[in-house]
């Protein structure tokens, strides 16, 4: 055997070697003392910042579901409805259309958002804002801005026996500002709107 | 306030923390890579890996260093992947196929970290913790050593010595990429990120659906996947996840973790050389480009030109309500422009000419500021051939830092600047002649076409983002995009490596009158205008029929 293979062998040796040391110092130490500190002192988001009502859990306040009435694909009068999803707001296929904006297919499912939407809610299609007729980068977008979340009120204090104002008012009280004043973009926590929407329903 | 406003101030806040951030960090990492001591644990690793941290290497032993080490990893991440199906936390998912497990273990050890799987359905925890976030950090780590190899070169004379690879690679992960991970992961944390090891959660909505919620040990992957400009998401939608990137705040932080090191690294050149100001001058072309983009992706995404996003009244599409159109296009340039390649939105979506301009960004070999690393020493071959464009003009030999770029150095930084456009134009031509491009595309026409050039051109720059409409996980794909990651992440790295050698190996030239000051305004502009020329006359066909042909449609 000649010395540059036993030479290159000792070199492949080592570094299987090294790799696995680093292997157990960052992707097992690491991660388990980032888990330990997660989960001691931020438990709740740790886990996904599930939301309880009347001790069940109904989500994750940062995981956006559908509201259709159940068993159909429609969205249902009552809750205030979320952005479009390309799958349905399911978890486990995240992502988006990845349609470009050139493309006849978003053009017409955009137009037809828009109707739909414009009608659900009895207002002109020119108050329709972006988000309520664009798919999310996540399929799974939890938040509404707040214009969209303004065209539905009228809507759900009809279809919940609320009065107008009185659903605005827990609109604006559940509109999240930027960030610091500046981060993102305002929006409104659909889940978060809903839940407080049926507590005040039920009162 | 009005969301342009607002955006004004996010960079402003960005651009501040890290002007506040690079001196500390970048003096930090070169005493990292100059100190003579070991902590107590590199002093553990060495001896358990039996490696001699103090022996000096040549280049050719640094590279075989780089080569050996990188090409285990890339077994090793491809046999977990094949058995995790097997192994303990597996979710239930199953074993990798073999062609887009070669694909991943190729893209996470060339710190591309194209997915053409989807995390949520396809990785099981051990995959995911133990394979390929231990490539975000090792592969961070390789990209720095590089570097500062490449640095030393430009450094030190009349020795072919350029530090010692393995203990490169440990400090780079011990000193640098854990402590600062550690701390981001924490935060992200307390913003909201989860992290955990549990299983998939059921609930039952108020509406009465069910919801599956996906786990993982998130946050610490985030962290180092931003930091590392590695890219990789846990999840298929990316930092555009909730669970990845919960608000405003995250968004900003998990942009600043993109540029923190790539910005920092041109003072630590700056130190190492012993002249701060030539730092300076690389840092200003890397943030002159960045900042160009910038402005150019926003205007064009909060004006919207395209039919779809004219009809909804904004460009919305693939994007998050949480950050919208101009956090959105921040993030999207910081990704492309560092060869990171996570992303809080779809640049699929994006514009015809936003689409063009990350992908410019891309193809200008990922040095504004590019990756961990590659994007100093790309910039530094810049620097190499703008000297010798200078040399050409006023007739003088051309030196840079006191080293002759003669025959044998212009050659290897020539051949440097070859290697990925050839790949990106050979590969997307291979793949239209084959109709295999137009098979995987979800578009038609133009912004098709750009699809699959965007798919060649990062996987090739080692970015990793995707025009994701692109149906990436063929056999085909699998296999030419993994090649294209390999050859462009190593193939320029033996091309630096061995500029290194040679610069070391030389006498320095004291500097003259006539001495090119390479540290004032007019190199920048100069080393700005060499690469803008440079990668234009390289790429202006391919990209005229892409997104300049869909933009001004």
């Amino acid at each position: 055997m000649n010395a540059s293979l036993a030479n290159s062998a000792r070199m492949v040796w080592a570094a299987l070697r090294m790799l696995l040391v680093l292997t157990v110092v960052t992707g097992i130490v690491y991660p388990l003392v980032v888990t330990g500190i997660g989960q001691a002192l931020f438990h709740g988001k740790a886990n996904g910042s599930i939301v309880k009502v009347d001790g069940k859990e109904v989500g994750s306040k940062l995981i956006g579901q559908s509201w259709n009435i159940k068993g159909a694909d429609k969205p249902d009068p009552t809750w205030f409805q979320p952005r479009p999803s390309n799958s349905g707001y399911d978890p486990l296929s995240t992502g988006s259309s990845q349609l470009s904006a050139s493309n006849p297919k978003l053009v017409a499912a955009v137009k037809a958002a828009k109707k739909q939407v414009a009608a659900f809610n009895g207002v002109p299609a020119s108050r329709v804002p972006a988000d309520a007729v664009t798919g999310s980068a996540s399929a799974i977008d939890p938040d509404i801005s707040p214009a969209y979340a303004d065209i539905q009120v009228k809507r759900v204090a009809e279809h919940n026996g609320l009065s107008v104002a009185r659903v605005q008012m827990l609109v604006d009280e559940h509109t999240t500002g930027r960030t610091a004043g500046f981060m993102g973009e305002p929006h409104v926590n659909v889940l978060e709107l809903n839940i407080a929407l049926k507590q005040l329903a039920e009162k | 306030m009005s969301s342009e406003l607002a955006d004004v101030l996010v960079a402003t806040a960005l651009i501040g923390a890290l002007a506040l951030v690079h001196r500390p960090l970048g003096d930090y990492m070169a005493a990292v890579y100059s100190s003579r001591k070991h902590l107590q644990v590199e002093k553990w690793i060495y001896r358990s890996v039996g490696a001699n941290p103090d022996a000096e290497m040549r280049w050719p032993a640094y590279l075989r260093g780089v080569l050996v080490f990188s090409a285990v990893c890339v077994l090793f991440l491809y046999l977990l992947q094949r058995v995790q199906d097997k192994l303990p936390l597996s979710l239930g998912f199953k074993a990798i196929s073999p062609d887009q497990a070669f694909n991943t273990a190729a893209s996470f050890v060339s710190n591309t970290n194209w997915q053409s799987y989807s995390g949520e359905v396809a990785m099981s925890h051990v995959t995911q913790t133990m394979g390929l976030a231990v490539q975000n950090f090792v592969s961070a780590a390789v990209g720095i050593a590089v570097a500062v190899a490449l640095v030393r070169g430009f450094a030190r004379s009349r020795t072919g010595e350029l530090g010692n690879f393995w203990a490169d690679l440990v400090r780079g992960t011990i000193r640098i990429l854990i402590p600062i991970s550690v701390i981001a992961a924490v935060i992200l944390i307390a913003a909201g990120a989860i992290q955990n090891f549990a299983g998939i959660h059921h609930i039952t909505t108020l509406s009465g659906d069910k919801q599956a919620i996906s786990p993982g040990a998130v946050a610490s992957q985030e962290a180092i996947k931003d930091l590392g400009t590695n890219g990789g998401g846990f999840f298929n939608a990316n930092s555009s996840h909730p669970f990845e990137n919960p608000n405003g705040f995250t968004n900003w932080l998990e942009i600043f973790l993109l540029l923190v090191i790539p910005f920092s690294l041109p003072r630590t050149f700056g130190k190492m050389v012993g002249s701060v100001k030539q730092g300076y001058a690389i840092v200003a072309a890397m943030g002159i480009i960045w900042f160009l983009a910038v402005v150019a992706v926003t205007w064009l995404e909060y004006a919207h030109p395209g039919t779809a996003s004219h009809l909804a009244g904004g460009a919305m599409e693939g994007k998050e309500q949480r950050f919208g159109e101009g956090n959105s296009s921040l993030f999207a340039v910081s990704t492309t422009m560092t060869s990171t390649g996570s992303v809080d939105s779809f640049h699929d979506s994006f514009s015809g000419l936003s689409g063009g301009v990350l992908l410019l960004g891309m193809m200008l070999g990922e040095i504004a500021p590019g990756g961990v690393g590659s994007g100093l020493y790309g910039m530094l071959i810049m620097a190499v051939i703008a000297v010798f464009i200078a040399g050409l003009m006023v007739g003088r030999t051309p030196e840079y830092l006191g080293k002759k770029i003669g025959t044998r150095e212009i050659k290897l930084a020539a051949c440097y600047i070859l290697v990925t456009p050839a790949l990106v134009l050979i590969g997307t031509a291979l793949a239209m002649a084959l109709g295999k491009g137009q098979s995987s595309m979800t578009n038609a026409g133009a912004h098709g076409f750009s699809e699959v050039l965007y798919a060649y051109t990062s996987a090739s720059n080692n970015n990793g983002s995707a025009f994701a409409g692109f149906a990436a996980n063929t056999e085909y794909h699998n296999s030419m995009l993994g090649l294209c990651m390999l050859l462009g992440r190593f193939l320029p790295m033996v091309f630096v490596l061995a500029l290194a050698g040679s610069l070391a190996g030389q006498q320095p030239i004291p500097a003259t009158a006539g001495t090119l000051r390479t540290e004032k305004p007019l190199f920048t502009g100069l080393l700005v205008g060499a690469i803008l020329v440079i990668t234009g006359l390289t790429f202006f066909p391919a990209l005229a029929l892409g997104p300049l042909a869909e933009g001004l449609a």
